[in-house]
C-alpha cells in the first residue's frame, strides 16, 4: 500500500514515477496485445464479424486527411537537408552525392520519423479526443453494457488504419523527401549535380534502405495509436480530461517515436540491415 | 401486486465500494424481484449512481457481490457476462447514443452484433421500437440533431432492442421538462406492464419515484436507510414529525422541506474544524 505524501522517504518518491510509468508501458502493452487478439479473431473467426466499414473510415481519416500535411512537410524537409549538405560536400567537391545522403537519409529514417511526428499531432490528438469525449457522454460504458467489446469496435479499426495509412504516406513522403532535394538541386546547384541526382540516387538506395524506413513505419503507427486510444479510454474529469489526454498523447507519441526509431535502428546495425 | 418473497432478478449483497478511503457504499443489501419497479432514491453523492453502476458491471466492489439472474457477476468470464449482458438493458443519465450513428443506426446496432438477422429483419424491429417510444420519424437523424428528451427515449429503445428481461434507468427525468418528464414515466409503467419488464431506476425526482415505484429504497452515505412498498413512503411523506431521526429525514428528503435533519447535518458536518483549520492556516 503506498504511504500517505507526507510520510514517504526519498526512495518512495523515486520510485512512484518508475511505478507509474511500468504501470502505462503495461496497460499500453495489454491494449496492443488485446487489438492483436481481436485482428486476428476479426479476420480468421466467422464469429467475429470484422469492421471493414470502420478501418474504411479511418483509413481516410488518418491518411487521406493528412495526405497534404505530410507531402508539404515533407518536401522542405528535402530541400533543407540540400541546402544544408551542400556546403560541407561542396568542400570535398562532393556536391554529386547529395541525392546519395538524401536518399539514405530520406528513406531510412526522416521520412517515416517525420511522417509519424506529423501524425501524432494530426490524427492521435484526434483520437484521444473522439474516444475520451465517447467516455465522458457515457458512450463506452453504454457499448460495454451491451456486449460489445469497446477494443473491437473502436480500437481495432484505428490501430490497423493508422498503421497501414503511415506506412503509405512514409512511401510517400521518402518521394516528396527525394522531389524536395531535386528541386533544390535544380534551383541551385550547378547542372551536373541535378542531371545525375535520379541515377545517383538509384545506385546507392537498396531494398533495406526502404524496407527498414517502412518497418519503423508500422512500429509508429501502432504506438501513435494505441497511445492515442489508451490516453482516451482512460479519460476521467470531464472536458479537463479530454484535453489533457490529447497534450499526452502528442507528448508520449513523440517520445515513443523517437525512443522505438533508436531501439530499431540499433536492431537493424546488428543484423547489418 | 408485486410479490416480494419471489425469486430476485437483482440482488446486491453486503456491497462496499470505496474511493480513496471514503466509503461510497457500505454494506449495501438489496433485492429487486422479477416484474416490479423498484426505485433507488437518495440526495446527490450518496452513492445511488454507483450502485446502478455495480448492478450493470461497470464497476467491482471492495466487497460483497452483485447476483443478475441467481449468478453472482464476479464469478462469470468475459462470455458468460455477456450472455448476462445481452438480457438487461440501461439507460443512461444522458442517453449516450452514438454520436456518428443515426438513432436508427443505434438501435439496429446490438441487434447487427449479437444475432444472425438480416437487415430487412432489423429494419423491421428498429421501426416497432422506435414506434414504441414514439420515434418512428426520427430513424434517420442523428442524436446531435434531436432534443434531450428525445434522446432518451432513443436511448430506451435501443435498451430495449434486445427485447431486455431487465431495465436499468438512470435519472430518467433529469433536465427535462414536466410533460416529457411524465411521458417518459408512462413509457416506464407501459413497459413493466405490457411486457412485464423489471425496472431499477435511480432518481431524486420524487413525483416520477411515486408515480412508477412498486417499491422504493432510500440511499444516504453508502447505506440503504429503509426500503418498502411505495405506500410505506407515501405514509411517511404524509405524515407528521415524529422526532426519529431516519424517519425525519426520509420525509424532508420525499417532502423537499427546506429544514430537517439533511439540512442541519449539512450545516454541521465538520464546521467546527473546518473554522479551526482555517485559523490555524492564518496564524
Amino acid at each position: 500500500m503506498t504511504p500517505p505524501a507526507d510520510e514517504r522517504s526519498p526512495i518512495d518518491s523515486l520510485g512512484d514515477p518508475v511505478v507509474r510509468a511500468m504501470r502505462y508501458v503495461g496497460g499500453l502493452s495489454l491494449l496492443i496485445a488485446d487489438t492483436a487478439v481481436w485482428s486476428f479473431r476479426g479476420l480468421v473467426s466467422p464469429k467475429v464479424r470484422f469492421g471493414w466499414e470502420a478501418l474504411a473510415i479511418q483509413m481516410v481519416r488518418v491518411g487521406v486527411r493528412s495526405l497534404g500535411i505530410v507531402a508539404l512537410v515533407q518536401t522542405f524537409i528535402g530541400v533543407i537537408l540540400a541546402l544544408q549538405m551542400t556546403p560541407p560536400l561542396a568542400t570535398f567537391g562532393q556536391e554529386a552525392m547529395i541525392a546519395n545522403i538524401i536518399g539514405v537519409a530520406g528513406f531510412r529514417m526522416l521520412g517515416p520519423i517525420i511522417t509519424a511526428i506529423v501524425l501524432s499531432g494530426y490524427a492521435g490528438a484526434s483520437i484521444a479526443a473522439e474516444l475520451g469525449t465517447m467516455v465522458v457522454a457515457e458512450e463506452i460504458e453504454a457499448m460495454e453494457a451491451m456486449a460489445l467489446n469497446p477494443v473491437r469496435f473502436l480500437v481495432v479499426p484505428r490501430v490497423l488504419a493508422t498503421c497501414v495509412m503511415t506506412i503509405l504516406l512514409s512511401a510517400i513522403a521518402d518521394l516528396m523527401i527525394a522531389l524536395g532535394g531535386y528541386i533544390t538541386c535544380r534551383l541551385v546547384l550547378a547542372s551536373d549535380v541535378w542531371v545525375n541526382y535520379w541515377p545517383n540516387m538509384r545506385d546507392q538506395l537498396t531494398f533495406s534502405d526502404l524496407g527498414t524506413g517502412l518497418i519503423q513505419a508500422a512500429v509508429f503507427g501502432v504506438l501513435i495509436s494505441a497511445i492515442a486510444c489508451f490516453e482516451g479510454l482512460r479519460v476521467r474529469g470531464g472536458a479537463k480530461g479530454v484535453g489533457r489526454a490529447t497534450t499526452m498523447t502528442v507528448v508520449y507519441s513523440i517520445v515513443s517515436i523517437i525512443a522505438s526509431a533508436c531501439v530499431c535502428t540499433m536492431i537493424f546495425y546488428i543484423f547489418d540491415f | 401486486m408485486i410479490d416480494t418473497t419471489g425469486q430476485p432478478v437483482v440482488r446486491v449483497v453486503d456491497l462496499v465500494k470505496r474511493f480513496d478511503d471514503r466509503a461510497v457504499l457500505d454494506g449495501v443489501n438489496l433485492q429487486v424481484i422479477q416484474g416490479e419497479t423498484m426505485v433507488i432514491m437518495g440526495g446527490s453523492g450518496c452513492g445511488k449512481s454507483t450502485l446502478l453502476r455495480h448492478m450493470i458491471g461497470s464497476i467491482w466492489p471492495d466487497e460483497g457481490y452483485v447476483e443478475l439472474f441467481g449468478q453472482n457477476i464476479a464469478e462469470l468470464n468475459d462470455d458468460q457476462f455477456d450472455a448476462i449482458r445481452k438480457r438487461f438493458g440501461i439507460l443512461f443519465q444522458s442517453g449516450a447514443l452514438f454520436n456518428s450513428m443515426t438513432v436508427g443506426e443505434n438501435i439496429a446496432l446490438p441487434l447487427k452484433e449479437h444475432t444472425d438477422l438480416d437487415d430487412d429483419t432489423i429494419n423491421v424491429i428498429v421501426t416497432i421500437k422506435l414506434e414504441l417510444v414514439g420515434l418512428r420519424e426520427a430513424a434517420h437523424l442523428m442524436p446531435a440533431e434531436i432534443s434531450g428528451g428525445m434522446k432518451k427515449r432513443a436511448g430506451l429503445a435501443r435498451a430495449l432492442a434486445m427485447d431486455a428481461r431487465v431495465l436499468f434507468y438512470d435519472e430518467p427525468s433529469a433536465g427535462l421538462d414536466p410533460v416529457t418528464s411524465a411521458e417518459i414515466d408512462q413509457l416506464m409503467m407501459d413497459l413493466s406492464k405490457k411486457l412485464g419488464v423489471t425496472s431499477v431506476v435511480v432518481t431524486h425526482e420524487m413525483d416520477s419515484a411515486f408515480r412508477i415505484a412498486d417499491r422504493m429504497a432510500m440511499l444516504d452515505k453508502g447505506r440503504i436507510l429503509k426500503i418498502g412498498p411505495r405506500s410505506e413512503f407515501e405514509a411517511l411523506r404524509n405524515g407528521a414529525v415524529t422526532g426519529d431521526e431516519t424517519s425525519d429525514l426520509i420525509r424532508q428528503f420525499l417532502r423537499g422541506d427546506p429544514d430537517g435533519p439533511i439540512t442541519r447535518r449539512r450545516r454541521s458536518d465538520g464546521y467546527e474544524e473546518d473554522i479551526l483549520d482555517a485559523a490555524a492556516g492564518h496564524s
